[in-house]
Parts: structure tokens; C-alpha cells; sequence
């Protein structure tokens, strides 16, 4: 054992099981006795002033329990800022409060005023609708161009709309400025990376009780990361000692970031429980996750490349404008800094680059990490700049690439964008890219779409992307206000079975069975008999939680070292019953022997001494089998990938149809290459949907018009192609010990440029002159792009 | 969702005299209407549910003509065939749960500028039937989601002349998968009627043009040159008013083109 489960197999997901047959158990399926109802009364107007609000009617309402209101929350912390970020000019950045309930003004379109606990859901409604707010509009301010030049402010307490004026990397900057003033050919590129609502299946839900026997709270909520969220909770806001407060996030349906941060609803309903000791639940409807769930994206970017006259990479400049909206959200500030910033290299060995971004207040609703947070952004406006070269000198795109990636022997390679690569292999990525999407079939495809009236074009992309986050001497030096590193403990039981508690939280990601491979493998032992505890503080240790493709590059490590230490003290026992020395034992596919002998115990046999430690060495060794890791990586892990797609563009309507998608990514080593390949697929989705379906839009008054699926385009199935997804092309990361990189947001990352530089492919091919066209490619704007040419 | 009483009826007639309390509100198969109920965009007092009326469900044909009770679902029409474009309509309206559920006189009477049904009935010159009258198509579409109906007037089934050739070209709004853009072409002895749904602030209307011109030759080549006017077209998130003129111009085309 294992023999198919360890390391390397495609195991099927064991929580399919409770997900497939509707017995997972998510936040809004748990009723507590006593249980009542919070609703939130949410501004209509995205800016405005608070001049009174009345309760009195809504607190005489039938089954109403309690009102509460900003002013109740005036004394307690406001949800902060992850990550101090600080300007070019050394000022730090502007950190507004953040209340739980908006106090004095109400900044965006569902900005929570006051909240209803009542018996009933729609008893608190009715009170909601009874509470006369009188809220004095005022112009809102929507467009991050605006927003710059405008003399009124989201918070007028910090006199203006910029939160930080951010430069990267500062000393280069006059060199990146020289390099490309002296350039052969400079191609220059203004883009749009459009806000995404990250739509998970399962709306937020928060469920407090209050325990007045031992003054104790439990909170049951939808997030990516307990200890964080009960971190923030206890420090920053309302100051619940940490071993007061137990936070449990069990099956969480989908987060794709917009769970790790911490909510305001999250701790009104644990005041609320308090005050009317009654547990207290509130469930999103999807308009409140529309509305109020940190959305992702929304920058705005200038992006310069310089080459010589040979094509090789001299410098890229941007200059980004990015949306924060009306609050920080927890990680903010980092995504559209250290997150893409950092990255602006791609797998180039370009030796100038200068990023500046400006991040901005607008009355819209917070914007945050969304999968791929940052890199994405990076991605795309370098590989479309790229794009846009390739066809400006007249190079083929892959071979302009290939001119200028690093190449496999200059590995660690030193990016001037500040990051030290440990390993990857671009070129191969490339070669099996183009082996896999048959591209020499390509010329054909594109006659017979012609023959059926439509444009038929081919799209290539490269990326990297830093993930396995991160290291916490690293991120403090950049302005991280936590560590990021994490934890597990292993239980090895008295019957010999596993319980491994990790502080990653799973929510689509299979760790509950990508877990227990890595530990059957490293004990031999059937993997069923290992189950992971994940989601409860109260059973966890402190790790961090899920985001950044970072669980098994850092959590399963920690479970490494933890099952390491197992194995370490298995085998003193094991040594102890056999009497041999330590250092004879040997471990093999769950048996403990003396080297040379026939003498063994099983794995069994040894954890049940562990737990009857009859004619125990008491002074040599502590019964018991359990072991706790921390693990912080000595450097980000850079999964990287050669992406192409093909599409057929409608040229009477400008409908655009993704005909395939071709992922060639490397992940280092892989665990479960089924769940791998899941995860991809989830990613191309989303990217899928960002380049040609979702439009977060608000009007000028700061409306969401696409605040519904009768206006926001989720992708669904008819719009997706078949894919084909490789990762054969491994090359294991360096420096922790599975050799793992991180696969959870590639897909996102990958896609949106691969399938705009088809698009334009397949227009210029049909003899459009379109350089670029913003996101989403909806048919109206390739058709209005193709009339404007 | 506001409280509110239900009551189900058996019969058009203790349906009619449900209906004639004044806050009242008819619920066909809900796809519309429930949804604004949980959105609290509605409060009637009480909800008549004709999903009970047997006498208002199913289809018959006879005489070159089918009629379609008007609580029958858009899932019964798709599966009927005997008019294979209105058949071809039904089976791409919303999504398996909206087509097993909504109905044909549900999508009339609430006449939404984007559905699909009104733009069939328009070019077939069908027959609106209610529990007091008929009224001819021309005669029933008023305006974004008004209708020649009266209060609580219920529609019992609608009449359609089977033509010789029809087609329902549909470019969806991707998000809701309503017509962007659809367009109902019917070639009849008398003529062709061409309709068109999502494009116009004034609802489901009548290109009159296209119609002449394709009385004259029936083949996509005579709508050449033929453009409709942006004035008075739907502008919104996912397209404006000269992305739909033009849509109409390519729909109607292909419409005819797949005529049959």
C-alpha cells in the first residue's frame, strides 16, 4: 500500500460523495434551537450622507428581536488592511475605516446602515422596510479617471480618492524611461481588465450563538480561511479574545477569493447573538452577493514594450489605474501591487521594467483578490502588448516569445520585476503546446470556417505566475501585516487510523482526498483510513487558509514535516518492540523491520503502543502519536503554462465561439492529476468568461446594472469548448518538499489573453484592422470594432 | 415575498371569478412572476392559480389551424411539432425548469418586450382567445408588456394558422437568453409577416418593409439593401440601438434562408 492511492493517482474525489448526493452540510443547512434572523437594510444611493435614521417603527414591528445601526459599532475597530502598502514618495497609503455598520455616510449601492434580528426572515424584512432612513444623495463617484480629478471623496476625512501612488521598482524606473526612449520600436497598448463578481454557488452566510455560561461565541461561516477570519475578528474589530470565539467554516460552496476576507455581516450577527442570547443567522440573497461580496479586477492599464530591431525585449512600462472600490478589503492593497507588480517579468528575460499603479476610491463596492488576483492583470497586459508587437515587426507571436524566454539553464533567474524563479522550462511548454493542438492542422480548420462564412482565428499565450504564498520574511519586508505560512497537525489514533488537521480549508479544491494520498504514500498505509479536519479552529491548528494556489505547496508541506516527525517517532517505538536501534528501522509499505531481519511490526501494531504504553521507555519516549507542523516556504512557487485556443468569429453578428482551448501547464509534481485537471478546467471557465461574457457595470450614478444573471453573463457549458490539458511538462519546484507548485488559478490566468489574441487573429485574418478590442468580447463590441475598421 | 392567499381553481369560470377581486393576480406557470414575488417587487393579495384548469391545457389541430390552450407549457408545444417553427421557438425558451413550467398564455399576457411567443403569434396572424373574446395579434400587442387584455380577462388558448413556411431566428442575450434580437418570418397564401421581438422600446412589432418585399420573392436576397431605423430600438448593456437594427437586418435573413 497504497497501490493506487498515493502519490500520482487519479483518486476520485471522496467529498463528491456528500456533494453529488446533497449531503454536504454548508452554512445555511444548520438551524440551531433559538435560532433567528438577521436582514440588512443596504443603501440604494452609492453616495451619500446618513442624516438620521429612525428604528423606532421597525422595533415595534411583529417578532423583532433587536435593531442595530452604525452608531452601536462606533466604539469598536474597523475591518483593516492586510498589507501597508506605501507610495513612490514614501507616504503610506490611505486606510479609511471600516465599520461594520456605515456610520455618517453610506459609500457604495448595498453599503449596510442598520441591520434586523427577528424571529423570522421575513419578519425582519418587513422591519427593514420600516426603518425611515433619511440619507441625502450625493454625486457618486464611479469612473477611476474622475475619482482622481475630483475635489469630493469617497472619505472625506483623507481629502482624497487615491489610496497609494505605488512605483515598482522605484530605482529602476529612469533606466526603464531610457530603455525605452532609445528603442528600436516601441509598442504601446491602453487596456481595460474588466471587474468580475465572483459569483460563488453558495452565498455568504454568517450563524453566531453566544454562550453566556462561559461568555464563548461560535460563529459557523462561509470563508477560505478560519484563523484569519477569527484573527481579524478578535484583534482589529471587536475584540473577542481569540479563545473566546470558535470559527467554524464547514463545506463552503465556492469562494474563488471572495471568502477569505472578513465581512461586517460576520460580526453584526456575533454582536447580535450577544445582545438577545440567541443564535443568529443571516444568508445572502444573490443581489446582496452581486452587490456586496468583494468583486475582482477593474484596472486600467497603459503598457509599453521596447525591443531592439531583432525583437529582443528591452523594457516594459505600465501604468495602472486600480480600482479599490469604497472600502479596503483584506488583501486590497496587495493584489494590485505585490500580486502584479512582481510578476510584470512574465518568462522574459526583459531587463528593464517599471510598474506604477495607482489605486483608487470609487462608490462601488470593494474589489479584491479574485482567482489569479493580480497575475492575471499582469498576464494579460503583457501577453497582449506582446501580441500586439509580434504583428507591428511582422514575427510570428510564438517565435517572438520563444526569442525572449528564459531559457532552462538560468535557472534561479533574477526577474527584473524582483522575484528569483527556481525552475521551469518554457520552450518545452511551448513544443508540447504546439504537438497537442495540432497547430499544423490549423490553416485547414481555418478554410473550413471560411467556407461557413466565419473568421477563424489563433490565439497563443505564455505565462507565470508566483503562487505557494508565500514567504512571511518575504511579504513582511513588502508591507504584509501577517505571516503566510501554515500548519497541520497528525493524529495517527489508537486503532491505527489517521486524522490530519491542516489549517487550508477546502471549498472545491479536493483536499480531503489529495491530502491523504501524500500521507499514504509517505506511510504506506491505505489512504481511506486518513481523513482530513479542515474548517474549525476549535480542531485545527493556525495555518492560514486557502488562496494563491497556496494549500498544497504550503499547507501540504507542513503535512510533510508533520507526517515526517510520525514517522520519526513510529519508529523509535517501532524499535522499542523489536529491540533494534533507531536508526535500523526501516519503513515500507506500512511495515516497521530491522534492516537484514525478518523481525517487523505493522504501522497498526505500533500506534496502538503508542496509546498502551505497557513496558514503555517513558524516559526515551512520550506515549501518544501526534505531531504538529508549521511551514513557511523559503519562496514563492512559479507555476508557468503555453496556452492557445482557436475561436470563430460570427463577422454579421460578432459573436465569437471558442472552438478550442489547449492548456499546457507545468505544476511541478502532481498529487492527483484528475483533481489537477478539474482545477483547470474550473480556471479556463472563469477566464473564458472574463474575455467574452462578464460585464460588471455600474452606471454614473454608481447603479449595478449588472446586478442579477438576467444582466451578468455567467458562463455556461454551450459557451465553453472541449479542452485539452496537459501537464507533462513538469519541472518540480525546488524548494519544498513535494516539489509542487500550485494549480488552482492557472486557468484563469492563462486564458483571457489566449482568447482575445484570437479574436484579433481572426479579424485582421478576415482583413478587419482591429488592434484590440476590451473585455468581455461581447458580440456588439466585435461587431462595432469591425465597423470601425 | 409579501404574505398573500392562493386559490386554485378548476375552471376558467371560477377562475374569472377569482380573478374579479380587485387585487387579484393571475399565476400561469410562474417563471416571471414568482421571481419578482421573492424580489418583493409585487404584493397581490391573492394569486389565482390556473395551472388547475384542465380545459385551458393542450393542443389540437384542425383545419390548417393549431390551437393551444393557453396553460400549456412551452416543454408540451416544443414536443407537439405539427408547427414545426413555433415548436422550434418553444424548445429554446429559457431553460428546462422556465420550459416545463411557463406557458404560452403566462408569456402573452405578460407581453415581455424580449419573449419569444409574441413574435410567433404576430407573423402567424394568430388569434388571441380569452374567456370573452378573440382578438387578432395586430389588434393584441400594445406596448412593453401591455396588452389589449382587460383585468382579470384570462387567455384560454391562442389560434395559430399554420403557414407554409415560418422560421424563428433568435440571437440571445447571453445572460437572461432572451432575444437580444428575434425575428418570426411566415409565409402564408395571403402573404409574409415578419416580426421582430427584443429590438424596439415599443415591443413586438412588425416589419412592414421586409414583409413587402418578400411577398414579392421569398429568398433572403430580396431583403438586400432593406435596413430598419435605430429610433425608438432598445439600448442597453448588451447592445444599442444600431447593433439591434442591424441584428434585425441578419435575422430576418437568416430566418427566411431556414424557412420551411
Amino acid at each position: 500500500m497504497p497501490k493506487d492511492g498515493g502519490i500520482g493517482a487519479s483518486t476520485v474525489r471522496r467529498e463528491d460523495v456528500r456533494f453529488l448526493t446533497g449531503t454536504g452540510q454548508y452554512c445555511d443547512d444548520m438551524n440551531m434551537f433559538g435560532q433567528t434572523a438577521a436582514v440588512f437594510a443596504r443603501s440604494t444611493v452609492a453616495n451619500g450622507v446618513i442624516k438620521s435614521i429612525d428604528t423606532s417603527a421597525a422595533e415595534a414591528m411583529p417578532g423583532v428581536l433587536a435593531v442595530f445601526t452604525g452608531e452601536d459599532f462606533v466604539e469598536v475597530g474597523g475591518n483593516p488592511a492586510g498589507w501597508l502598502i506605501n507610495s513612490r514618495d514614501g507616504e503610506p497609503m490611505k486606510e479609511p475605516k471600516r465599520p461594520v455598520l456605515a456610520h455618517g455616510k453610506v459609500r457604495h449601492v448595498g453599503d449596510a446602515y442598520a441591520a434586523v434580528i427577528a424571529e423570522t426572515v421575513e419578519q425582519a424584512k418587513d422591519a427593514v422596510e420600516a426603518i425611515e432612513a433619511d440619507i441625502e444623495e450625493l454625486p457618486a463617484i464611479v469612473n477611476m479617471k474622475d475619482a482622481l480629478a475630483a475635489d469630493h471623496y469617497v472619505h472625506d476625512e483623507i481629502g482624497t480618492n487615491q489610496c497609494f501612488d505605488w512605483g515598482w521598482i522605484e530605482d529602476n524606473r529612469a533606466a526603464t524611461d531610457a530603455a525605452i526612449k532609445g528603442a528600436h520600436h516601441v509598442t504601446t497598448l491602453e487596456l481595460v481588465n474588466n471587474r468580475l463578481v465572483p459569483n460563488a454557488m453558495e452565498p455568504r452566510c454568517s450563524m453566531a450563538q453566544y454562550n453566556r455560561a462561559n461568555d464563548e461565541y461560535v460563529l459557523h461561516t462561509t470563508s477560505q480561511n478560519p484563523h484569519l477570519t477569527r484573527l481579524l475578528i478578535s484583534a482589529f474589530v471587536l475584540g473577542i479574545p481569540e479563545n473566546k470565539l470558535t470559527v467554524i467554516a464547514p463545506d463552503v460552496g465556492g469562494g474563488f477569493g471572495s471568502k477569505i476576507y472578513h465581512y461586517g455581516e460576520e460580526a453584526l450577527v456575533l454582536a447580535a447573538a450577544k445582545k438577545i442570547g440567541r443564535p443568529v443567522k443571516w444568508t445572502a440573497d444573490r443581489t446582496e452577493a452581486f452587490l456586496t461580496d468583494a468583486h475582482g479586477r477593474d484596472h486600467v492599464t497603459k503598457i509599453e514594450l521596447a525591443m531592439d530591431k531583432d525583437g529582443n525585449f528591452l523594457a516594459f512600462r505600465t501604468e495602472t489605474m486600480a480600482n479599490v472600490g469604497a472600502y479596503l478589503s483584506n488583501f486590497s492593497t496587495a493584489t494590485p501591487t505585490f500580486l502584479h507588480g512582481t510578476l510584470m517579468a512574465g518568462n522574459y528575460t526583459v531587463p528593464n521594467i517599471y510598474v506604477n499603479v495607482k489605486a483608487v476610491f470609487t462608490n462601488t463596492a470593494p474589489v479584491d483578490a479574485y482567482r489569479g488576483a493580480g497575475r492575471p492583470e499582469a498576464t494579460f497586459s503583457l501577453e497582449r502588448v506582446i501580441d500586439k508587437a509580434a504583428r507591428e515587426i511582422g514575427m510570428d507571436p510564438i517565435a517572438l516569445r520563444r526569442k525572449n524566454f528564459i531559457k532552462p539553464d538560468q535557472y534561479p533567474f533574477a526577474s527584473a520585476a524582483g522575484l528569483e524563479y527556481d525552475s521551469g522550462n518554457y520552450d518545452a511548454l511551448m513544443d508540447q503546446m504546439e504537438k497537442v493542438a495540432d497547430m499544423a492542422g490549423f490553416e485547414a480548420r481555418r478554410k473550413a470556417s471560411e467556407k461557413k462564412g466565419k473568421l477563424r482565428g489563433f490565439g497563443v499565450n505564455a505565462y507565470i505566475e508566483a503562487c505557494g504564498i508565500a514567504p512571511s520574511n518575504l511579504v513582511g519586508v513588502l508591507g504584509s501585516r501577517v505571516g503566510l505560512y501554515d500548519a497541520a497537525t497528525v493524529r495517527v489514533n489508537a486503532t491505527g487510523n489517521l486524522s490530519v488537521m491542516v489549517g487550508a480549508h477546502s471549498h472545491g479544491q479536493g483536499h480531503e482526498t489529495a491530502f491523504p494520498q501524500v500521507v499514504a504514500e509517505m506511510l504506506g498505509i491505505d489512504p481511506q483510513s486518513i481523513d482530513i479536519v479542515h474548517g474549525d479552529t476549535s480542531k485545527i491548528p493556525f495555518g492560514m487558509g486557502t488562496y494563491g494556489s497556496r494549500s498544497l505547496a504550503v499547507c501540504g508541506s507542513a503535512v510533510v514535516r508533520a507526517t515526517e516527525k510520525i514517522i520519526n517517532k513510529a519508529k523509535k517505538i517501532a524499535a522499542h518492540m523489536l529491540e533494534a536501534s533507531d536508526g535500523d528501522i526501516e519503513l515500507k509499505d506500512g511495515v516497521f523491520s530491522v534492516a537484514g531481519t525478518d523481525k517487523s511490526v505493522t504501522f497498526g501494531e505500533v500506534a496502538l503502543k503508542a496509546y498502551i504504553p505497557h513496558e514503555f521507555p517513558l524516559e526515551d519516549i512520550e506515549p501518544g502519536l501526534e505531531e504538529t507542523a508549521f511551514y513557511d516556504p523559503a519562496n514563492f512557487t512559479y507555476p508557468s503554462g503555453a496556452y492557445c485556443c482557436e475561436v470563430e468569429v460570427d463577422p454579421e453578428t460578432g459573436k465569437v465561439s471558442v472552438e478550442s482551448m489547449t492548456a499546457v501547464d507545468d505544476f511541478g509534481n502532481v498529487i492527483n492529476p484528475m483533481i489537477v485537471t478539474g482545477q483547470v478546467h474550473g480556471g479556463l471557465g472563469q477566464g473564458i468568461g472574463q474575455a467574452l461574457l462578464e460585464n460588471t457595470t455600474y452606471d454614473e450614478n454608481g447603479q449595478l446594472l449588472s446586478a442579477s444573471y438576467m444582466d451578468y453573463v455567467m458562463p455556461r457549458a454551450d459557451d465553453l469548448p472541449f479542452y485539452t490539458v496537459d501537464h507533462s511538462q513538469g519541472n518540480a519546484c525546488t524548494h519544498n518538499p513535494l516539489g509542487v507548485k500550485g494549480c488552482g488559478e492557472a486557468g484563469a490566468i492563462g486564458s483571457p489573453p489566449t482568447v482575445v489574441n484570437a479574436v484579433i487573429d481572426a479579424l485582421q485574418s478576415g482583413g478587419k484592422n482591429v488592434t484590440h478590442i476590451d473585455m468581455p468580447m461581447t458580440p456588439h463590441r466585435v461587431w462595432s470594432a469591425m465597423q470601425n475598421a | 415575498m409579501y404574505a398573500f392567499d392562493i386559490e386554485r381553481p378548476a375552471t376558467v369560470a371560477e377562475a374569472v371569478a377569482a380573478l374579479s377581486n380587485e387585487d387579484a393576480q393571475a399565476l400561469g406557470g410562474g417563471q416571471t412572476l414568482i421571481p419578482t414575488l421573492k424580489q418583493r417587487l409585487a404584493s397581490p393579495e391573492k394569486l389565482v392559480s390556473l395551472t388547475g384548469v384542465a380545459e385551458m391545457k393542450g393542443i389540437s389541430s384542425a383545419g390548417g389551424v393549431l390551437t393551444i390552450g393557453g396553460g400549456t407549457t412551452h416543454d408540451d408545444v416544443a414536443a407537439d411539432g405539427s408547427y414545426k417553427a413555433l415548436s422550434e421557438l418553444a424548445v429554446n425558451i429559457g431553460d428546462p425548469a422556465v420550459r416545463s413550467r411557463g406557458t404560452i398564455g403566462g408569456s402573452l399576457a405578460n407581453n415581455d418586450p424580449s419573449a419569444c411567443y409574441p413574435a410567433a403569434a404576430l407573423a402567424s396572424g394568430a388569434t388571441i382567445v380569452t374567456n370573452t373574446r378573440e382578438i387578432a395579434a395586430d389588434d393584441y400587442f400594445v406596448g412593453l408588456f401591455e396588452t389589449a387584455l382587460d383585468e382579470g380577462e384570462i387567455i384560454t388558448a391562442v389560434k395559430f394558422p399554420i403557414p407554409e413556411k415560418a422560421n424563428y431566428q433568435k440571437f440571445v442575450q447571453p445572460a437572461s437568453r432572451f432575444a437580444l434580437v428575434g425575428v418570426f418570418v411566415a409565409k402564408t397564401a395571403d402573404g409574409v409577416r415578419v416580426a421582430v421581438t427584443g429590438a424596439s422600446n415599443e415591443g413586438v412589432h412588425r416589419w412592414t418593409a421586409a414583409e413587402d418585399a418578400l411577398s414579392k420573392d421569398f429568398s433572403a436576397g430580396a431583403l438586400e439593401g432593406l435596413s430598419v431605423s435605430a429610433d425608438d430600438l432598445i439600448a442597453d448593456l448588451h447592445g444599442s440601438a444600431e447593433y439591434r437594427a442591424h441584428l434585425v437586418a441578419v435575422m430576418t435573413k437568416r430566418a427566411v434562408a431556414a424557412a420551411s
